[in-house]
């Protein structure tokens, strides 16, 4: 039984990752693009970690290597992201012509950097 | 013109996907449990996949900035390729190896955010 949740687990994360991939195929901005693929891919692999922490059986060596891997995962992934769009952004690459609003070329207007 | 691509994409992908869940899988590995050697295999090919989606942003991206994103995504899913093969070989070691590849590719491309920021890097 605890297997067969695991395994449902394993499913609904593998889902989310090839959707992931695939909105970082099509979308047309480097930003839209991050967006996309950074957070379904991290909860899609957090959930494939879960369900072989579930599968393997509990706190087993493989079930507990597998919980420290979702924090580690949780917290590197937003900063990772973050530094990569800031790091765009500063370096002027321009966003997607039908983009609606760009709050930090506005914010950044002010400031002598 | 356009919503005929979106079709033709879409027809083609769920085709791929179906193809590897239908088909009969042969197993490599040696030894586990057979229904867990049976899903992990068509896991593993779902998520060689999504790599290769990933692979072609690499090789497309029209600037830098695009192929940093998708070098940092590639890691992710490594992480969750080496926690599968764990359960499917019953060895806990796997998930170190998968540890070891998201820290690399954390501070790689923290590393290359600041470079592409274009300041020096004990800024």
């Amino acid at each position: 039984m605890i297997d067969i949740i695991g395994m449902v687990f394993i499913g609904f994360g593998l889902a989310f990752d090839v959707l992931g991939c695939l909105g970082l195929v099509r979308l047309p901005d480097v930003y839209n693009r991050l967006q996309a693929a950074t957070k379904c891919v991290t909860l899609g692999t957090c959930s494939i970690l879960f369900g072989t922490f579930l599968v393997s059986g509990g706190f087993t060596p493989t079930g507990f290597k597998a919980l420290l891997a979702i924090v580690f995962l949780v917290l590197a992934s937003p900063v990772a992201a973050h530094a990569v769009s800031r790091g765009a952004h500063r370096a002027g690459i321009k966003l997607w012509d039908q983009s609606v609003v760009d709050r930090y070329a506005e914010d950044k207007e002010g400031e002598e950097d | 013109m356009k919503f005929t691509r979106w079709i033709i994409g879409t027809v083609v992908l769920l085709a791929l996907v179906a193809l590897i869940v239908v088909l009969p899988f042969k197993s490599v590995f040696l030894q586990g449990n057979p229904v867990h050697l049976q899903f992990v295999g068509r896991v593993v090919y779902i998520l060689i996949l999504s790599s290769l989606m990933v692979l072609f942003r690499v090789l497309k991206g029209p600037t830098a900035a695009d192929r940093i994103v998708a070098i940092d995504i590639f890691g992710i899913l490594i992480v969750g390729l080496c926690a599968v093969l764990s359960i499917a070989t019953g060895r806990s070691w796997y998930i170190d190896i998968g540890i070891a590849w998201g820290l690399q590719s954390f501070i790689g491309t923290l590393a290359l955010a600041k470079y592409l920021e274009g300041r020096s890097f004990d800024d």
